[in-house]
């Protein structure tokens, strides 16, 4: 890659958690504008560009207002990097799917219902292709500068495919479920260093699924350990919602 | 005169979230001047719907990144409350500290990152690292240390992972609390100092606008009110939190896909000057002094003066995190678990302040600890109508300046109240039907 890359930064639906993880780069943030230009980031700063190097996304498509933006983005950049849980596989926002969107609208606005536009809550892979994906929720910061590292390099990033279960072992962690709590690390693609269980937490999937999760095998862990089949898959799709529907139907 | 005016600004920049400022003039006559929310609604509703307790404040504190450990704190209390769930001193002193840092994190960013590039005639910090670097690395290393602090007790920044209900996950080492101790007194109060003089310079460039309107936070009568307390408005004086919806009485506007609020007058301010109005008298006599040598004093009714307001209070979250710490390493740090035995289901209501204002969370939950009602009132929600009311008195005052000016000072009071937009489209207050 040449020098100096331009990179604009873009929210979709979603809190804006990840864009705040790169205000928190504090030790790396000048080193970072030593190698790159940040040219549009609506959070940050006023500035607007017609072309990136590297467009970074945050955020589901949620709106029509959305769709349209993305693509736009995405015809004006090179390489796209989606950010963060909403971004990669729908994350939370994706829950709301579960029920009519007629439903969801009056439920929330009443008479009001058809002031707000609004689509099933998707990842940006459903629309657009994207190039590079940096999960969690809110998007690894670790992650995120070994990806842009590699690329500032040339050197193709390390893709994890490994459950949160490898890195929890590696940490020596006790066994979450010994402590008889429940965890969503056998399904959970890792790369997250198992940080919620070494905290003592349990996983609660924000990285999503590994590429070949045993979901019969996660769903009687779970009813094995007291939930009903339905808490079950309510627990499974906090994070999983878009993801389970593109994988299993 | 007679004059047409026209401001449309897209996609307001600095500002968390999405929103747009439209503004009309026709001879001279305002027909419109508001602040337009085109956030995507998200539809919490259904994500916390029939779900577990442990799940309540995972799910609540992803309304909003930025002010994610103020959603996880009331969350927490508001299910302590419902399940009767009592939590120890420690866990209490421990939440403070994480309510400090968050509270420096959030307002150092809105004053260095957000706001001060307008009183410097530039789009954005970035410029500033040239012009003037020894501000932007005080201001990187301030937000580092707010960050470390949120990172050491809450195990990550954004989305805290250790606070739970009824405790905390993962206890802080000993060393890690003096360590944090040493770098507040060390590196953060000199900070402080010389930001109160850099912010003292800039407040020539503060625009002059006064409106006097109903200030609603927290209070309490023993500290200044930031983790608990009761409600507390500038015009009514002192209400229990339970009477929180007879305080906010949200509507739905057709230019906002976040609800409006009001509760004495048209509309009320909440966030670091409301605070600062109604409890100035409980801010540390350190914090007091600052907000003295920047011009700041109770009752100020000036919104572009929110900005000075948080500086104060930087101030005190800093000399007030040192007094915790001081009391934590001297009861020593306890291993407890956290106790999540509850006796009781049914409903919890809980305030706490967070930097953009007062927050409400109040669930219902059914015998199996699963919820069945739930409702979050945001700050930023709260103070759209105050916007809207501003800029209809602001704009006929400075109409004989150019569009380009005017459309700078609006932008600068909108970015004044650090409005926190995914927040205030969170959708979350609705009945489910089993």
């Amino acid at each position: 890659m040449s020098a100096k890359p331009t990179v604009g930064i873009f929210d979709f639906t979603g809190c804006e958690g990840c864009e705040l993880n790169h205000l928190n780069f504090e030790n790396e943030l000048l080193a970072l504008i030593g190698h790159i230009d940040f040219v549009e980031w609506r959070e940050a700063m006023d500035d607007k560009a017609e072309h990136y190097t590297i467009a970074i996304v945050e955020g589901s498509i949620s709106t029509p207002d959305c769709v349209q933006r993305i693509h736009d983005i995405r015809n004006r950049c090179d390489i796209l990097i989606a950010v963060g849980a909403c971004a990669v596989n729908g994350g939370m926002n994706a829950m709301k799917n579960q029920y009519p969107l007629e439903v969801v609208r009056e439920e929330v606005y009443g008479e009001g219902k058809d002031l707000f536009a609004t689509i099933p809550a998707s990842p940006v892979s459903t629309y657009v292709r994207v190039d590079y994906e940096v999960r969690s929720c809110p998007m690894d910061q670790g992650e995120f500068l070994r990806l842009l590292t590699a690329l500032l390099s040339g050197k193709q990033p390390q893709v994890c495919d490994n459950p949160v279960c490898v890195e929890c072992k590696l940490n020596e962690n006790e066994c979450v479920y010994g402590k008889g709590m429940i965890c969503m690390g056998p399904i959970t693609r890792g790369g997250c260093n198992a940080m919620c269980p070494t905290h003592g937490q349990y996983c609660i999937g924000c990285r999503g699924l590994v590429s070949k999760p045993n979901m019969k095998g996660m769903v009687e862990i779970l009813t094995n350990s007291g939930l009903s089949l339905e808490e079950a898959q309510k627990r499974i799709n906090l994070f999983n919602t878009a993801e389970r529907e593109r994988i299993l139907l | 005169m007679k004059q047409d005016l026209n401001i449309n600004v897209h996609h307001l920049t600095r500002v968390e979230g999405h929103g747009n400022i439209v503004v009309n003039m026709k001879e001279g006559v305002l027909e419109k001047a508001q602040l337009e929310i085109v956030e995507a609604p998200r539809y919490f509703e259904a994500m916390l719907k029939g779900r577990s307790f442990h799940e309540a404040a995972i799910i609540t504190s992803r309304i909003c990144g930025i002010c994610s450990l103020g959603h996880q704190m009331t969350s927490l209390k508001a299910t302590e409350e419902a399940l009767g769930l009592e939590i120890s001193r420690q866990t209490l002193l421990l939440r403070k500290l994480l309510i400090h840092g968050a509270t420096i994190q959030s307002n150092i960013l809105h004053a260095y990152f957000l706001a001060a590039p307008d009183f410097l005639n530039v789009g954005s910090v970035f410029p500033l690292v040239g012009t003037h670097p020894e501000v932007v690395l005080r201001a990187l290393r301030m937000k580092r240390l707010a960050n470390d602090m949120g990172e050491i007790l809450g195990g990550r920044a954004v989305h805290p992972i250790t606070p739970v209900p009824g405790g905390f996950t993962k206890i802080p080492a000993e060393a890690d609390l003096v360590e944090m101790k040493r770098r507040l007194l060390e590196e953060c109060l000199p900070d402080v100092i010389a930001t109160v003089e850099t912010i003292k310079a800039l407040a020539g460039a503060v625009p002059q606008f006064e409106r006097e309107t109903e200030y609603i936070s927290v209070r309490s009568e023993e500290e200044y009110g930031l983790y608990d307390g009761n409600i507390c408005s500038s015009d009514t004086g002192i209400h229990p939190v339970e009477d929180y919806l007879s305080v906010t009485n949200e509507h739905v506007v057709s230019h906002s896909s976040s609800k409006h609020a009001k509760h004495h007058r048209s509309s009320y301010m909440v966030g670091a000057l409301a605070r600062f109005n109604n409890s100035y008298d409980k801010l540390h006599p350190e914090a007091q002094k600052a907000a003295e040598a920047l011009g700041l004093q109770p009752v100020n009714t000036n919104p572009y003066m929110i900005t000075i307001a948080q500086v104060v209070e930087v101030a005190h979250c800093v000399f007030d995190s040192v007094a915790i710490i001081d009391e934590l390493l001297a009861q020593g740090l306890k291993a407890e678990k956290p106790n999540q035995n509850p006796t009781r289901f049914g409903r919890g209501m809980a305030t706490t302040e967070v930097p953009r204002g007062i927050l409400f969370h109040d669930y219902t939950y059914n015998r199996r600890g699963e919820i069945v009602k739930a409702n979050c009132i945001i700050p930023t929600g709260q103070n759209l109508a105050n916007i809207d009311d501003d800029m209809k008195k602001l704009v006929p005052e400075i109409i004989a300046k150019s569009k380009d000016e005017i459309t700078l000072q609006l932008e600068m009071l909108v970015r004044a109240y650090d409005p926190c937009i995914s927040c205030s489209v969170h959708m979350l207050d609705v009945d489910f039907i089993e």
